[in-house]
């Protein structure tokens, strides 16, 4: 079995796993960060939606081979030890209802404000269009991100 | 519920650990149970010497908000400090009754045992507080999580007093508090499980890891109703990671170290199948039999003379109306981890059916029952289909058969290929105007797979969720006939989010806008007019109706369409705002939602359930759809099962009727009214009924 390395939140890490395994697998069951959710497999959810190198990712359709060696943020290591303000403005807003999609909701959002700091509906639509959430919370994502966009624009 | 009612009798001051189980869990973070030294004052209340106060919930989290607002109505009259309230699922235990989460009934369902479960603790804490300081109970007062004794000015909080509580036998018939002096019940209150799912803490069924667990993957006959005719499992075992492949009674698992391995095993996997009697099934063929059986329905309810008045009619409206199978796809898919061993079984299930899955292990593993231990864990959506236990079922066979814990997952493909859908349906309505427009016969002919028959024979020939929404139509219309037939299929069919009311619900709102059409009424005013006596229905209809700005101007192009429906003893009423794009496609732009769902709990949840409820409907009308082909489901994952993203979510205003009536569900009224109010925007825009579901096919 082929062995790889990569950046984990921070930490280096080397996986024993044949090359078409899926990040989102590596990380789930090989490293047993089960923050980041299965949803479909197939790109259509992004329940899976990761950081890779600061771009929000279907981690479900990247295999490991294509992963190793680059730097892999998580829900879990998004802001360590505290709260990122997306996840405040998440508890402000009261967003989750189920909860499953909310990670990747939330890597969607961050890696949003990340490009736009002040975004627009249009850009929340085409940067938010591809998460799914059956419990229908979308209108509460959107005041969340904004009410994050407008925190963030008051952070030092 | 007498076993609900009997709590104060069964509490038990022994720690949950010790009275509950043959051993503790293992995996702890899995389901935490409290903190060790906590009092147990009862089965729902636990209280630590730092004064941190546990709830336990004996319903499912599937979204809906149980784990805060069961415990609002505990923190109510215990009277603590709602900062120190934590909360988790209960395990699953006779002390609660019937464990099983559905029908809208959590909190209606459990306010009055809660109530009385959180009086009984706080005079249990100030019985301690008396004997304590030697002074009559009822000299003593209490403040949130604190018992007082004005006279020597006294004071002790619920922590330094719990473990004297927790031996002291409950009152029977402890005083509750006047709901004029609520300070939690009613109130907005933020979600305690909120901090837990935002920053991926928060165990989902998927996510419960247990010591030398292994993962599988269960290859199903495709055909519905087929099984496994022989199958080589040589080729699966030769995939790295692969440790056993067994056959169970669903079909064959394939069992390894990871999720990936399971699957690149099961992809090797060769597997023959013996179809069985659905294999030549198809959605045309399924419609046919549905009309040929239609007729032949026995009666739900008859009141009048249907068959005069539609004879004596000024005119006389015909319409079919046809429903489609409808997969719940909850964001989670299906799984569940199961640990057999010989004297023992610990299942950790996303289920909302506790007590039956619990009974279904014993049954599948030979066990006493109180050798099962089922730790309900956070669960991506319910709507329904964990009320299903076919995924338990598969991984305590599993588990079962290999002699370890084992956690199985069903693929995307898996979930929607498993059945267990919202039924088909086929409606034929006929109804009669009179001179002045008005109906004065309305019959409405069902035909349907039944969900109830899973359960066992139908009473009269009537499935009761088949025709809910239906024969207890509200409208003040003479003449009404309601019947049902029973059709059988090998596809299951199973409740999904409101049931019943999610075909009446569009089928007779939207016949009904055809009958306001053809006697040149108003579709608001026909119904007001339909709904004199019926003043709730009114007073909901009339709310939406101001708020949406009813007759008012709207920008070209869009149009309004309004539905009303009761399930689950609420009334809902929606009004859409609907145009048409390029392609044809609807848009919706705003929907504006009125409910009187009586006294509630937590109003943000009410706001947040109407809103879920409608997104959900919303889906299903415009795209919902399991077609069926050579007995298989055609729809395999998100592709091919459109949902709706945040670019196509409409505007949602939600007013709450609040009277203090009797208490109404949450969970499930919001979703009827949203497909009716949609189409019948589209009759005015195009002038043609929806009479078929999903809208993209009919627009």
């Amino acid at each position: 079995m082929p062995s790889y390395s990569l950046t984990v939140n921070g930490r280096r890490r080397t996986v024993n796993a044949p090359a078409d395994m899926p990040l989102l697998w590596v990380i789930r069951d090989l490293l047993g960060l089960t923050g980041t959710k299965f949803g479909c497999g197939i790109g259509q959810c992004r329940a899976c939606t990761l950081h890779l190198d600061g771009s929000a990712t279907n981690s479900c359709l990247v295999p490991i081979s294509a992963a190793a060696g680059h730097r892999v943020t998580t829900i879990e290591g998004l802001s360590p030890g505290r709260l990122h303000p997306v996840q405040q403005a998440w508890i402000d807003e009261d967003v989750p209802q189920c909860g499953y999609c909310q990670p990747g909701q939330i890597m969607s959002a961050v890696a949003l404000l990340a490009q736009h700091p002040k975004p627009t509906d249009a850009q929340i639509d085409e940067a938010m269009m591809g998460n799914i959430c059956r419990c229908g919370t979308y209108n509460r994502i959107r005041r969340a991100l904004h009410r994050a966009a407008g925190e963030s624009a008051g952070a030092p | 519920m007498t076993t609900r009612r009997e709590f104060l009798t069964t509490v038990s001051a022994t720690g949950a650990g010790l009275l509950l189980g043959f051993r503790l869990p293992r995996r702890l973070s899995a389901t935490p149970r409290g903190m060790a030294g906590d009092s147990e004052l009862n089965a729902w209340i636990r209280i630590g010497s730092d004064d941190q106060v546990t709830l336990f919930v004996n319903e499912s989290e599937v979204g809906q908000g149980v784990l805060t607002s069961l415990p609002m109505i505990l923190a109510e009259e215990l009277d603590v400090d709602w900062t120190r309230v934590r909360s988790e699922h209960a395990l699953t235990d006779p002390r609660y009754g019937n464990q099983g989460t559905g029908g809208s009934s959590s909190v209606r369902g459990d306010y009055a045992t809660l109530r009385k479960a959180g009086a009984a603790a706080r005079q249990m804490l100030i019985a301690a507080a008396a004997a304590t300081w030697g002074v009559p109970a009822t000299e003593c007062a209490t403040e949130p999580g604190v018992v007082t004794h004005a006279k020597s000015r006294r004071r002790a909080s619920y922590g330094r007093l719990a473990v004297r509580a927790a031996t002291l036998t409950p009152p029977g018939d402890p005083p509750l508090k006047d709901p004029k002096s609520f300070r939690i019940i009613g109130k907005a209150t933020k979600r305690l499980d909120t901090p837990a799912k935002v920053t991926g803490r928060a165990v989902f069924g998927i996510d419960v890891q247990v010591p030398g667990m292994l993962v599988a993957q269960v290859e199903h006959c495709p055909v519905f109703g087929g099984r496994v005719s022989r199958f080589d499992g040589t080729p699966a075992l030769r995939v790295p990671g692969v440790r056993r492949v067994v056959e169970i009674p669903s079909g064959v698992a394939v069992v390894a170290e990871d999720f990936w391995s399971a699957k690149k095993g099961r992809d090797a996997l060769d597997v023959h199948w013996d179809a069985g009697a659905g294999g030549g099934l198809s959605s045309a063929t399924i419609a046919a039999r549905l009309r040929e059986l239609a007729p032949g329905g026995a009666t739900a309810i008859r009141r009048g003379d249907p068959a005069a008045a539609l004879g004596a009619a000024a005119r006389r409206v015909d319409a079919e109306y046809e429903v489609p199978y409808l997969a719940h796809a909850t964001m989670e898919p299906m799984n569940c981890t199961a640990d057999v061993r010989a004297d023992a079984c610990e299942i950790w299930a996303p289920t909302q059916f506790q007590t039956s899955s619990r009974q279904l292990a014993a049954q599948i593993t030979g066990l006493p029952l109180e050798h099962v231990t089922l730790h309900t864990t956070f669960m991506g959506g319910g709507f329904g289909r964990r009320a299903q236990s076919d995924f338990l079922a598969d991984a305590v066979h599993t588990s079962k058969a290999v002699g370890r814990p084992v956690k199985v997952i069903y693929t995307r493909e898996d979930d929607m290929h498993a059945g267990w859908y919202r039924p088909v349906a086929y409606n034929a309505f006929s109804a009669a105007l009179d001179a002045g427009g008005w109906p004065t016969a309305w019959v409405h002919r069902i035909a349907s797979p039944s969900i109830l028959a899973n359960m066992g024979p139908l009473q009269d020939g009537i499935d009761r969720t088949s025709v809910e929404g239906a024969q207890n139509l509200p409208y003040a219309i003479p003449n009404l006939l309601v019947t049902y037939a029973k059709a059988d299929f090998p596809i299951p069919v199973w409740f999904w989010r409101s049931v019943g009311s999610s075909i009446n619900g569009y089928v007779t709102e939207c016949f009904l806008d055809e009958l306001a059409l053809a006697g040149g009424k108003d579709p608001v005013e026909l119904r007001r007019h339909l709904l004199s006596d019926q003043p709730r229905y009114r007073r909901v209809l009339d709310l939406a109706a101001q708020k949406a700005g009813w007759g008012t101007p709207l920008p070209a192009g869009r149009a309004r369409g309004v539905a009303l429906h009761e399930s689950f003893g609420s009334i809902v009423a929606e009004v859409a705002e609907v145009s048409l794009g390029e392609g044809g496609e609807p848009r919706v732009h705003r929907v504006v939602c009125a409910v009187d769902c009586g006294q509630y709990v937590n109003p943000d949840t009410v706001v947040a359930q109407m809103e879920s409820g409608i997104v959900y409907g919303l889906s299903a009308a415009l795209w919902g759809e399991i077609t069926i082909d050579k007995g298989r489901a055609v729809q395999d994952n998100f592709d091919s099962y459109q949902v709706l993203r945040i670019d196509q979510m409409p505007l949602v205003e939600t007013h709450i009727v609040a009277e203090g009536d009797p208490m109404g569900g949450i969970g499930e009224p919001g979703t009827p009214p949203i497909a009716p109010a949609v189409c019948n925007a589209l009759l005015v825009l195009t002038g043609k009924p929806v009479r078929r579901l999903p809208i993209v096919k009919e627009t």
